[in-house]
């Protein structure tokens, strides 16, 4: 019997949390592969809905990445953000969607390590909570 | 919160005094100390130097029983079986296969709930400590760490390694004045006590050597090894330095019971080679120089 | 009907190795859509890019997809070639199959799977891609430079000889840096200030450069070429037009005992003061700290006593607005001070003191005019202990870098002791010795062969005084870690080299990355060391990692050459990546109800309001729209939006939803 092996949709910013996974990269850091980085200009660019889209096709986990507090490139992108993280988060709980299925992290352009770091402790944790199977039921109540 | 009490071996051989000056102080201050039931030898330096399973196990058993006792924290006074007990609970959270390895080795699930404290930080966490002194104990003192209280500072996380203040905190709030010296946490000697005496009788005595030219009183120690070497040894010490040294080493619980005015006797103070004895002058901190400048120390040309 | 064209790079090996590139090619072929799909060793090669503009022409393509290393890396490489290829460049799209797959995983199933799923999430958002032309801008041609140590002057003199205004902008009340505090430079024991003054003065009198000292940078806002800076003008209470520089208030000035801050804390000045005899501009500033009318509304003979009457005691800061097109950060470093080293004596002990401090001291023009003394007693000491590496490559301390200058810095300051006391006994403790520069290992040799500089290898563990002297305890691992005790008169520490204070506040201020240790980060370290990520801001010097000043002054004309590159130009090419507020045909106009979330959310306030109007002028409704000047293509006001009625080009709705679509939804046709 294989492995249930996750699938991890990851949102991130292009000029921190982008940048970080590609020191990554030219660092060689290894990590494990159920993680795929979609590109944004800026997290505050990230619609939430896009999320819950991820989960209704298939996603078992999600990462949101940006950077950090004050450091935004575009200044403020990463406050809306996180405003939005906090309200969404509860809505999520709302619909029963366990929030633990979703990482909201700061990962600056010089931390490739904690990039690498977080794809595997991620990978790790939605492998223990199991596939997503709920979705199913989303699709149905037309969120697809 | 219920504190559990691990004595160790040496408490209850050469280290009675520092046991009896410690039940004398928890029975001043109101505080219950339950020993944890059952308990056996953390393993020391022995275990670790022989055999990882059973350096981790020893202790495991140890901090299985308090937590099964439902303690939730415990006190362990002696720096060697604080050091072992922590770095045990430190690597078996870090590790889970280790831990459940372990836990299969004692025979119970080994949770890592139970803290481990160390005899400052217990002392620290009496509130109103100062509202207690009957007698402070006026003296210009020399806190001695040693090794195993602060290192390795990435495990235990307690106090400054390279020049801690938290005795000296502690025995200011007793009415004592802590001096500033440079031997705070350089080796006694350790376990080469018995196979390689001489170099205790050396480093040991560099210790007693700046800590009587900065003109302390008293050596404040909170481990028996500490104590084993700097007082037991002082013959050697002696012999090595031809001249006699007179500064006494005591316990930390037993010049806190001397401030809570406990009987020097009930404190075990009797038990110890060199006499604590210390004379009538309390000329405090101000004849001592303490830091910069190029003055002389008393008694210094 | 979509015609993508995909091209799978082997990046030598750097791909092929992990990532099954036959079968991800193959795999992109089935994609409906795809009209074209090839693997390669090197796409951004020459004939790489060529078979990419060959299939565009012959195969009509409609987009491209080039699965290869990072966009950050390649992707105008690629743009440029569709471009050229008569394909519009915004139709090229990269799938990261490199940094963010082959290199980070083993070689497996797995992997290449991962692959595919990419360059398929590529060629979905492709299909939904549109044309995209450039903005023009135009561009500002003044330049700011921020900090006026070696390398801001460098850079300042480097812009304004080609023909550019250049803004200097220095905190301290004189330009010079931490140069202008040593007292001979490594490894030609140049007298330090005697090099510098000249550029300082050229700087003072270049008809191009505008001084601002004793200011610091308020604000930064706009983009690259269209920078508006305030600046704050901190007041020195004098009227520097009235000003001659006499010097008669700094002779009278009663406060006497303040300590210098060029000196280090070695020295004592004045509450008016200048901080060294060739400051520029040679101009007092009254310190309002220890000023006794300051503080306690007395003295004032400064005022008095003043034969221009040039003193302003209300004078107030004053900010200026300046437009700029490129901005040079030239901040420079500090060493580390504080209680870090309690087993060192550090701030314990008089008589142990760091590297700037014994520049001070050896400075003809220092507080004990270029003899060295102990702080303590005013003794020459006779015997001094350098430890090298003091909080440097040490984790235990929380600096694990190498601070670069100190092993050369040590050795001048060992030959220099030696030079001024003939008798004197320095000794060295190291770990290695780092002298990477031209004639740096000569150096060094010099002062063990020649000036007879002890050198120990060992860490030293402890510093003590006894009986008047430091006792410091290290061991000779040379000798088989045989545990040594120098009885020494004095101690030079060479602390690590550190961000400046407020590092952090500047780059968030002017939006650009910083490392873990407030270092601002280049853009590339290897082949972009002088850009930022942050277009038009650029780096010079140690704020960027400690460096010596050949290095600082190399970097610095760098900057400035990338500022002069920039100049050059007429005017800036945008890239259309910004949003855009919808418009369709009347009744509706746009799907935006005016209520403005977007406006209020955008940090450039780049959204304006414009107001619809019928053809008998009667207004319809007002609308957001964006200015394409002003906006950075963040998206935050796309996510923002109720209606849906903003959207960003190059990251739309359309393209964005594609992706996750794709990603997730494996194809039977793909495995």
């Amino acid at each position: 019997m294989s492995e249930f092996q996750p699938k991890i949709v990851a949102f991130v910013c292009n000029w921190c949390t982008y940048a970080g996974a590609d020191l990554t990269g030219t660092s060689r850091m290894k990590y494990s592969p159920q993680v795929s980085i979609i590109r944004f200009p800026c997290t505050g660019r990230i619609d939430f809905m896009l999320l819950l889209k991820a989960f209704a096709n298939g996603a078992d986990g999600i990462i949101v990445s940006g950077c950090h507090p004050n450091d935004c490139h575009y200044t403020s992108g990463n406050f809306h953000a996180r405003r939005r993280w906090i309200l969404f988060r509860g809505l999520l709980d709302f619909m029963g969607i366990d929030t633990r299925r979703i990482e909201f992290s700061w990962i600056s352009a010089a931390e490739g390590a904690k990039w690498a770091q977080l794809v595997n402790t991620t990978a790790e944790n939605i492998r223990k909570l199991g596939p997503f199977a709920n979705y199913e039921k989303l699709r149905h109540q037309g969120v697809s | 919160m219920k504190t559990g009490f691990y004595p160790g071996c040496s408490m209850k051989g050469s280290a009675r005094e520092y046991s009896e000056s410690l039940l004398a102080v928890a029975a001043a201050l109101g505080r219950e100390l339950p020993e944890i039931p059952d308990w056996n030898c953390c393993g020391a330096t022995a275990a670790h130097n022989l055999n990882q399973d059973l350096s981790l196990a020893l202790p495991a058993r140890i901090l299985a029983a308090a937590e099964k006792d439902g303690m939730d924290e415990v006190l362990v006074p002696c720096a060697a079986c604080y050091s072992r007990l922590s770095v045990t609970r430190y690597e078996l959270l870090q590790d889970e296969d280790l831990r459940q390895k372990i836990s299969g080795l004692i025979e119970t699930n080994y949770r890592g709930s139970a803290k481990v404290l160390n005899i400052i930080e217990w002392l620290t966490s009496i509130p109103d400590l100062e509202t207690k002194i009957k007698a402070p104990f006026a003296r210009r003192v020399a806190c001695y760490y040693g090794c195993l209280l602060v290192r390795p500072a990435g495990i235990l996380k307690f106090d400054r390694p390279e020049e801690p203040q938290s005795m000296d905190q502690l025995l200011k709030k007793i009415g004592a004045t802590p001096l500033d010296w440079a031997f705070k946490t350089e080796c006694c000697g350790a376990g080469f006590s018995v196979s390689r005496t001489d170099l205790v009788a050396k480093l040991s005595g560099l210790i007693l050597d700046d800590a009587v030219a900065r003109g302390a009183e008293a050596v404040i120690v909170a481990c028996p090894m500490c104590h084993l070497n700097l007082d037991l040894r002082r013959p050697q010490i002696e012999k090595r330095a031809g001249k006699k040294i007179n500064i006494p080493v005591i316990y930390i619980t037993q010049a806190l019971g001397l401030a809570l005015g406990i009987a020097p006797k009930k404190l075990g103070l009797q038990r110890h080679t060199v006499a604590v004895k210390f004379s009538q002058s309390t000329e405090g901190a101000a004849n001592v120089a303490q830091s910069s400048g190029s003055k002389t120390l008393p008694g210094e040309k | 009907m979509a015609r993508i064209g995909v091209f799978i790079c082997h990046c030598g090996e750097n791909i092929s190795a992990t990532v099954d590139v036959q079968k991800v090619a193959a795999a992109a072929a089935r994609i409906p859509g795809v009209a074209h799909s090839v693997d390669y060793k090197y796409m951004c090669s020459d004939p790489g890019q060529q078979m990419i503009k060959n299939a565009i022409k012959e195969k009509n393509l409609t987009g491209v997809v080039v699965a290869a290393c990072s966009p950050r890396m390649h992707e105008p490489t690629f743009r440029r070639a569709c471009a050229e290829a008569g394909l519009n460049p915004f139709l090229c799209e990269m799938a990261n199959i490199r940094e963010h797959c082959s290199w980070v995983h083993e070689k497996s199933d797995a992997t290449t799977n991962k692959a595919i799923d990419l360059v398929r999430m590529m060629i979905e958002k492709v299909k939904k891609s549109k044309a995209l032309l450039p903005i023009k801008v135009p561009v500002t041609k003044t330049a700011l430079v921020l900090g006026g140590g070696i390398a801001g002057i460098q850079a300042s003199l480097d812009i304004a000889n080609t023909g550019h205004q250049v803004i200097l902008v220095e905190k301290e009340p004189s330009i010079g840096g931490h140069m202008s505090q040593l007292s001979e430079t490594f490894p030609t024991l140049d007298c330090s200030q005697c090099i510098l003054t000249p550029r300082m003065v050229e700087v003072a009198q270049h008809p191009n450069i505008t001084l601002y000292s004793y200011a610091e940078l308020e604000s930064l806002e706009g983009f690259i070429g269209n920078f508006k800076a305030r600046i704050r003008k901190k007041a020195r209470s004098l009227d520097e037009k009235l000003c001659t520089g006499c010097g008669l208030c700094i002779q009278k000035c009663p406060a006497k005992k303040i300590p210098s801050e060029f000196d280090a804390n070695m020295g004592i000045r004045t509450a008016i003061y200048v901080p060294f005899p060739q400051a520029i501009p040679n101009k007092p500033v009254i310190d309002r700290g220890h000023c006794t009318y300051y503080l306690k509304g007395k003295c004032r003979l400064c005022e008095k006593i003043c034969p221009t009457q040039a003193i302003r005691f209300d004078q107030e800061d004053e900010i200026i607005a300046v437009d700029v097109g490129a901005v040079v950060l030239a901040t420079g470093f500090d060493i580390k001070h504080g209680d870090f080293f309690p087993e060192y004596g550090y701030g314990k002990y008089k008589d142990i003191i760091d590297g700037l401090q014994f520049e001070r001291l050896a400075s003809a023009s220092g507080p004990t005019l270029g003899e060295i003394r102990r702080p303590s007693d005013g003794k020459i000491p006779e015997t001094v202990v350098f430890v090298a590496c003091a909080g440097s490559r040490d984790p235990a301390k929380g600096i694990e870098y190498c601070s670069k200058i100190c092993c050369m810095y040590t050795a001048k300051h060992a030959m220099l002791y030696k030079h001024k006391v003939h008798e004197g006994k320095p000794y060295v403790f190291y770990m290695d010795i780092r002298a990477g520069g031209k004639m740096y290992e000569e150096f060094v040799r010099r002062a063990m062969e020649e000036d007879g500089v002890q050198y120990i290898r060992g860490r030293v563990s402890r510093i003590y005084e006894r009986n008047g002297k430091l006792i410091v305890k290290g061991a000779d691992t040379l000798l088989g870690a045989r545990p040594m005790e120098i009885q020494a008169d004095m101690v030079v520490l060479a602390t690590a080299g550190v961000a400046n204070a407020g590092a952090e506040e500047l780059a968030q201020k002017v939006h650009i990355s910083y490392d873990a240790y407030y270092f601002y980060s280049e853009a590339h370290p290897k082949l972009r060391p002088v850009e930022t990520n942050t277009a038009g801001i650029f780096l010079a010097g140690a704020c960027q990692a400690p460096k010596d000043i050949p290095e600082s002054v190399a970097q610095a004309s760098a900057a400035a050459s990338k500022v002069a590159a920039l100049f050059s130009q007429a005017e800036l090419i945008r890239e259309p990546l910004i949003a855009v507020v919808d418009r369709s045909a009347p009744p509706l106009y746009s799907t935006c109800v005016g209520c403005f979330l977007c406006q209020s959310s955008c940090p450039y306030q780049a959204i304006e309001k414009e107001e619809i109007r019928g053809r008998d002028g009667q207004l319809i409704k007002t609308v957001a729209k964006v200015n394409p000047g002003l906006c950075q293509g963040c998206g935050t006001c796309v996510a923002l939006c109720r209606s849906k009625s903003i959207d960003i080009q190059g990251f739309s709705h359309e393209q964005v939803y594609s992706e996750v679509l794709a990603l997730l939804n494996r194809r039977e046709s793909d495995v």
